[in-house]
């Protein structure tokens, strides 16, 4: 792995262009800017074409010789498909407002990771194969030829863009650079050119129902530490259920909740919430992922993975299914699973059992939001809170893309937030809500092999949450993201050391007053709450 | 070097206008009658053409871009025009996206200082030539048709008198010749002096700003400056929309200069970046409501794909199934 540099190096991004024009100018594989290739047995497991070996800094990457054919062939059904994709191509006018949007571009200074500039590549070949202005003046027109170098270029940006849609919020027509990258990842998966860090856990969500390859047994078994801990410091034992029929509910969320802090917290959080309002709800280990991976790398892949929800909130007979915090796995959830999927006619339209509050906005697609449900919960003074158990943290909030531009989930969360903290400070407003920044590492980039370019990535959230860190001596960055808990705490290590990164739920746990508990000394991480840090030190 | 390019291309359009114009009766023909002609019907056909390709193409998803609150619980306070839930919402929203650019007014303005330090500030100045640019053309081409009624009715009448309402020179000095040059001007200077957007610029780019700032220009320059015999061009464009074409000999060079490099931009349209002018409408990030959740949305190509059932994963875990205490489905 190559060595990251220091911060002060990094925040030095230079954003001189190369002298010579983007289409001179080969792409250089920069270590720490890209994810290892997929292995051949994870192209395997799932049908993907041309598994094998390779590098992706290799010359020769193993290509099949008809590559260029099925590449355009690919270009070519897809304009038939995606309108989105057809007018894309034709409609952009190059004025640039997309330009200083992206945080890779901000973070990096590459030209090419301007949206417009990453548009550009595909355009090129577009205007090439598809208009006869390309096919006749060429590079006068902006056409320019299929290369393998072009190929390399459209493999190492589309793997540098997060699909956030921060970008389409600025552009004049609302182009979409997330459009154009998910197409332009599918393409590159005609040939098998996935990421190893997508490929895997695309393949174990097929195989196991989750991107972490977790086995029926170890979920039960991660959740059983959870809830010792849960017991530890409330005194009270909770048995959830796991694939059983006839409960109301079906609970699915990503599986990094379940594997590692602090998504654990929040994963805490959820099982001590159901268990305080005695829902009658289930876990699924077959459905046990709320996340999409196979969205980062073709319609029909993230359409394979997600059909497991309704399948099992089929089989167990629910009546409808509550999602846990996720981003991506939300923007999929909300714009695509009913499409893909549905009707999900066997559900009910989802209505809180505690408040009796109809989910009528999920009338169709029969899933609500923890943060939706929890929002109508306290609204409704149906828990009972001390946010005083959290004043030992300063608590800033970062929207995820995906639930902000792919759905709009704004002010839930933010309403939570609010009952179950005392001390909320804002980031800078040009860096949050709608135009909230990427934490750079998502849409399967999260892998190690690619820090830097996660941490450049990550640099405009960054340097938003240390503005309110110096200001407001924020120590906590909470989200309702299972990437962003995994992503945010090495960035913010890196960026703005004294500031930890949460899930909604770990603070709504922690504020919530259950039934029978016994006096609460430590918060779900073990660490001692504010009042009896000031009682010993009265001491 | 692009920039260059495009600009000899429009030099050159402007002398094989200028020539056409000066030649005998039947360039003057070719000029007057035939290339507006060709140019207009290539303009509807090809813009037909191209908006029925876009359409041709379904979306198979609904992906508005969400920019404010969702519509939930009905005591949160949704947004209803940048996230829009009803037709009504998406219309206005479309609206002010078409008619005052929404989306570019959002622009900012991002800056690293010193010491790592980032910082957002207005930009607003691409939103306000951009505005400046589309409306002063949309009112000259109003007003342009003057040319074509017999009698100039009141509505034209009114733009002409608003439009020169600071009274300047005689003739009367309209605001939006200024304004059009003044912003294509900008929007040309802005291409070469920020050194992203010229990085990203084509020839594509410039030359649409080099032929409409001709266009203005020769326009500017028959109404302010050169002597033009105003009748012979009402009787010519009578003569066009009449299609009864009739090429007066008393109209200057100037003139057919002004109609060649208009046709050629016509012409050139459909097959540009200039399409953005029916694209927008299309876009379906800004045109569709944020409902996927309330009302299923169809694709009209979905197909049924390969999936791992649960028999099947039941199959691969029983034995682990059952040691852990999970149900099964069968023993």
């Amino acid at each position: 792995m190559s060595k990251l540099p220091k911060p002060a190096e990094l925040a030095k991004v230079s954003y001189n262009n190369p002298a010579t024009d983007w289409m001179d100018t080969p792409v250089e594989f920069k270590p720490g800017m890209y994810c290892h290739g997929s292995k051949p047995k994870s192209l395997e497991i799932v049908g993907f074409p041309n598994p094998r070996d390779w590098r992706p800094a290799d010359a020769d990457w193993k290509l099949p010789e008809n590559w260029k054919e099925i590449l355009i062939e690919g270009i070519a059904d897809r304009l038939k498909k995606y309108r989105s994709f057809r007018l894309f191509m034709d409609i952009c006018v190059r004025c640039g407002a997309c330009a200083d949007k992206c945080h890779f571009f901000i973070g990096t200074g590459d030209p090419k990771n301007m949206p417009v500039l990453r548009a550009e590549l595909i355009r090129s070949v577009y205007r090439k194969e598809f208009t006869t202005a390309g096919k006749i003046l060429g590079r006068m027109a902006g056409a320019r030829d299929l290369t393998l170098d072009v190929l390399k270029e459209w493999w190492y940006y589309f793997y540098q863009c997060t699909e956030c849609r921060r970008c389409s919020v600025f552009c004049p027509y609302g182009i979409d650079q997330a459009e154009i990258t998910i197409i332009g990842r599918e393409l590159l998966n005609l040939l098998g050119l996935n990421i190893e860090w997508i490929a895997g856990p695309v393949s174990n969500c097929y195989m196991k129902g989750n991107h972490l390859g977790l086995e029926p047994h170890t979920i039960v078994g991660n959740l059983e530490y959870m809830l010792d801990d849960i017991e530890t410091v409330t005194g009270k034992r909770i048995k959830p259920s796991f694939n059983r029929k006839g409960a109301e509910i079906l609970f699915v969320t990503p599986s990094g909740d379940l594997f590692a802090d602090p998504g654990t917290y929040t994963c805490m959080g959820y099982l001590m919430l159901f268990e305080e309002l005695g829902l009658d709800y289930t876990w699924s280990t077959y459905a046990s992922e709320g996340g999409n991976f196979g969205f980062f790398t073709s319609n029909e892949m993230g359409k394979r993975l997600n059909s497991k929800i309704y399948a099992e909130a089929k089989r167990l007979g629910v009546k409808w299914i509550l999602g846990g915090e996720c981003g991506h796995m939300w923007r999929v959830l909300s714009q695509y699973m009913d499409t893909w999927n549905g009707p999900a006619d066997f559900l009910e339209v989802p209505k809180s059992p505690i408040t009796g509050t109809v989910f009528e906005n999920a009338k169709s697609m029969k899933m609500v939001h923890i943060a939706e449900f929890t929002a109508d919960l306290i609204k409704n003074n149906k828990l009972k809170l001390d946010p005083k158990r959290n004043d030992h943290l300063t608590v800033t909030w970062h929207d995820s893309c995906n639930v902000s531009r792919g759905m709009g989930m704004l002010e839930e969360p933010r309403y939570v937030l609010r009952n179950v903290v005392n001390n909320f400070v804002e980031m800078p407003e040009d860096t949050i809500r709608e135009k909230t920044f990427c934490c750079g590492s998502g849409t399967g980039l999260n892998a190690s092999e690619d820090m830097e370019l996660r941490m450049k990535g990550g640099f405009p959230r960054a340097n938003a949450a240390k503005f309110v860190h110096e200001h407001y001596g924020v120590n906590m960055l909470a989200n309702v993201c299972a990437i962003d808990r995994a992503t945010l705490k090495p960035l913010m290590d890196y960026w703005v050391p004294g500031v930890n990164v949460c899930g909604l739920h770990e603070l709504v746990a922690n504020a919530m007053i259950m039934k029978g508990e016994k006096e609460r000394t430590t918060d779900l991480r073990g660490e001692p709450l504010p009042n009896v840090q000031a009682k010993e030190e009265k001491a | 070097m692009k920039a260059i390019v495009s600009f000899v291309a429009v030099l050159l359009l402007v002398a094989i206008g200028y020539m056409g114009g000066s030649a005998g009766s039947t360039s003057r023909f070719l000029f007057g009658v035939v290339a507006p002609y060709s140019a207009f019907a290539i303009f509807v056909v090809f813009m037909i053409v191209r908006i029925l390709k876009w359409a041709s193409s379904p979306v198979p998803f609904r992906i508005p871009t969400t920019a404010g609150q969702q519509k939930t619980l009905p005591w949160i306070k949704d947004s209803k025009i940048e996230n829009p839930s009803s037709v009504f919402g998406v219309v206005i929203r479309m609206a002010l996206e078409v008619l005052v650019f929404r989306s570019l007014f959002r622009n900012l303005k991002t800056q690293l200082h010193e010491g790592g330090r980032l910082a957002y500030g207005e930009a607003k100045w691409l939103w306000m030539a951009g505005l400046a640019f589309h409306y002063s053309f949309a009112i000259i081409l109003f007003r342009h048709l003057r040319f074509f009624l017999e009698k100039v009715p009141y509505p034209i009448q009114l733009v002409e008198s608003l439009d020169s309402f600071l009274q300047i020179g005689a003739p009367l000095l309209y605001l939006t010749d200024v304004a059009l040059l003044g912003a294509v001007t900008y929007l040309f200077i802005r291409r070469v002096a920020l050194p992203q957007v010229k990085y990203i610029s084509l020839i594509a780019d410039y030359f649409p700003l080099f032929l409409i700032f001709a266009i203005g220009a020769t326009g500017v320059l028959m109404r302010y400056f050169t002597k033009t015999d105003i009748v012979g061009v009402k009787t010519l464009a009578m003569g066009l929309i009449s299609f009864n074409p009739a090429v007066p000999e008393t109209i200057g060079a100037m003139f057919y200069t002004h109609v060649f490099l208009l046709s050629v931009l016509f012409a050139y349209f459909p097959f540009s970046k200039l399409v953005h002018m029916g694209g927008v409408f299309m876009s379906p990030t800004r045109n569709m409501a944020n409902t996927s959740r309330e009302k299923r949305h169809i694709n009209p190509w979905n197909y049924p794909v390969h999936v791992h059932t649960y028999e099947e994963y039941e199959n691969d875990f029983r034995d682990k199934m059952k040691e852990a205490g999970l149900p099964v489905e069968k023993e």
